[in-house]
């Protein structure tokens, strides 16, 4: 191209004019609808602010409150607790499909891909609902299936509460599972066959291959995996919300109460703490970011 | 529980000693378990199918009903009486295509931009612009809301629509398909006839950029179809819900008729379970693009 002359900023502009036009929508949105909320969020966090009237600075007392409230801590914890367990059978399980599918052993490898990737493409709300159904207490088919079993009906979203957690990590779990057994099933077909087949001449066992080989060389993606469902967790909204019937306190107890419910019920949706809810906000950006970073410098060191 | 632990050791147990005896066995255990969990996978989807052609007192029933009813017709009368099912369609039909159309076209121009245009400061603004994938959006939420009421946008399907239609992660995708895809030459060759910029893009490169646009549209298609909490928070009228929000809107509601709400459920499922299952490569592809392209 031309050589570069010196020229004012307006000019520069304008000389490369065709680029600069089809990058500024991206700049322009994110700067007003990404940017600016983001700074406006932090400096609201320490107002108090209904919405309407006067915003009344109050320092760090938003803070201080949030950290003081039984219900910030009760949310946290149910989040997390969904969170990690969730993602036992998640990891674990999509790996093994992933392993089993990828042998030559089974053939219909695209059958159950499809099937297995099936929630995928469903509505957040409408497997809600289905499962809401199948969790119900005196109809419902997995206490069918446990009271033919033999043992007393479970109460998943009743009773003190506390099982409203575990039928939200069933829940998940059954959509997650072909999700990253699919993204792990690429990663495998992408490590050449040699690997294995000079491993198994060597006599490594399976659980060798799987242990020095496949997970070392598929870490980048369970790593990209696990920061995409950390900040899913701490998203976690759509969920317990419709398995407990749109109740904003997650149920009895607050047992399926997580801290994306807990953020919109002070604001906008339950109530008008403003000021409140972006401290919430900070807290839970803070938390993902400072996980992401740690699960990138775990799988960094070893 | 100890049944359900002891029938789960057992079944394993058996699979692994079938699995030592003999090859076959190794392939029938691997098969068992791969279908079982197909099994599972699928039940709730046919539970959904069976529960809209029943009652609701069947649907209440215990032991429950595992087979087809006869109750589909009376809830379809009842599921039109109730809710506004093709006005909800429409409205999805409505964002998430707009939605989908604004993303590729942002996005394509922008990754373009960045992958063949030189210009100052195209280093530093693509820097910026990877920065901004690290940030999660949770942090504005609550002024992003506010402003959205300021602009008038609450009840609006523009709030939906314009905030994330020229995404990061889009323009990341598009530069890096164009990086190994779109030839210097033909772009030379069609400024050489007197193309201008506008129409190289649209002629010249829009029509290579085809399969990137697929994978792309498909995953932000999926996503913004069955998006929740955002809708959740904006559309606040009936004459506004999207599917999501409308069968929400069944559940909370008290009385509601569960045959009706199931073949509601049904009915908002289906069409892009149908095109999932007809080209289902594709949409795991596409769907699945991020993460392992990365």
């Amino acid at each position: 191209m031309k050589t570069k002359k010196k020229t004012g900023l307006l000019a520069t502009l304008w000389q490369y004019r065709v680029a600069y036009v089809y990058i500024a929508p991206f700049f322009i949105l994110f700067a007003v609808f990404n940017l600016f909320p983001m700074i406006s969020g932090f400096i609201l966090s320490f107002f108090r602010w209904d919405g309407l009237g006067p915003m009344h600075f109050i320092n760090i007392e938003n803070y201080v409150n949030l950290f003081k409230d039984v219900l910030f801590w009760k949310a946290l914890r149910n989040t997390l607790f969904i969170g990690i367990i969730a993602h036992i059978p998640i990891l674990l399980g999509g790996l093994v499909l992933a392993y089993i599918l990828n042998s030559k052993l089974v053939k219909g490898q695209n059958i159950f891909k499809t099937i297995y990737f099936m929630p995928m493409v469903t509505s957040s709300v409408a497997i809600t609902i289905i499962f809401q159904n199948l969790f119900g207490y005196n109809y419902g088919l997995i206490n069918w299936v446990v009271q033919l079993l033999g043992e007393d009906a479970v109460n998943w979203l009743g009773g003190d509460g506390s099982l409203i957690k575990v039928a939200v990590i069933i829940m998940f779990a059954w959509k997650w599972i072909g999700w990253n057994m699919v993204i792990y099933l690429a990663g495998m077909q992408g490590i050449s066959s040699d690997i294995y087949e000079a491993a198994e001449i060597d006599g490594a066992t399976h659980a060798k291959i799987v242990f020095h080989i496949l997970i070392p060389l598929l870490k980048p993606i369970i790593l990209f995996t696990l920061i995409q469902s950390t900040i899913g967790m701490f998203n976690l909204f759509t969920e317990p919300f419709v398995l407990t019937g749109s109740n904003w306190g997650g149920g009895t107890n607050n047992g399926g109460l997580t801290l994306m419910m807990y953020l919109l019920n002070k604001a906008p949706q339950g109530g008008t703490a403003y000021g409140y809810a972006s401290a919430v906000a900070y807290v839970i950006t803070v938390m993902i970011v400072v996980i992401s970073l740690i699960l990138n410098k775990v799988t960094e060191d070893n | 529980m100890k049944a359900l632990l002891l029938i789960f050791a057992a079944a394993a147990v058996i699979l692994i000693v079938l699995s030592m005896v003999h090859p076959v066995g190794k392939k029938i255990s691997l098969y068992v378990i791969l279908i079982a969990i197909a099994l599972v996978m699928l039940l709730p989807f046919y539970m959904m199918f069976v529960m809209s052609t029943l009652s609701t007192s069947e649907i209440y029933s215990f032991p429950p009903l595992i087979w087809f009813g006869q109750n589909l017709v009376e809830n379809f009368k009842n599921m039109v009486e109730a809710v506004n099912l093709p006005r909800a369609f429409l409205n999805s039909c409505i964002v998430t295509f707009s939605y989908t159309i604004l993303v590729l076209f942002f996005c394509s121009i922008g990754g373009y931009a960045f992958s063949v245009y030189d210009f100052p400061g195209k280093n530093q603004l693509f820097a910026i612009l990877l920065g901004t994938m690290m940030i999660p959006a949770t942090a504005g939420i609550i002024p992003w809301f506010i402003m959205m009421s300021k602009f008038g946008w609450v009840n609006n399907f523009k709030a939906l629509i314009i905030p994330g239609c020229a995404n990061a992660f889009g323009i990341f995708w598009m530069r890096q398909y164009c990086q190994n895809n779109v030839p210097r030459a033909l772009m030379e060759a069609a400024r050489i006839d007197g193309c201008s910029e506008w129409t190289i893009f649209f002629r010249v490169i829009a029509p290579i950029l085809t399969p990137a646009y697929a994978s792309l549209g498909i995953m932000n298609f999926v996503n913004q179809w069955n998006e929740f909490t955002q809708s959740l928070l904006i559309l606040r009228k009936q004459r506004l819900f999207t599917l999501p929000l409308l069968l929400r809107s069944m559940v909370s509601d008290r009385g509601t008729d569960y045959g009706a709400m199931m073949l509601a459920s049904t009915c908002a499922v289906l069409p892009l379970l149908i095109c999932f299952l007809c080209a289902s490569k594709f949409f795991m592809d596409g769907l699945t693009a991020g993460a392992v392209k990365e």
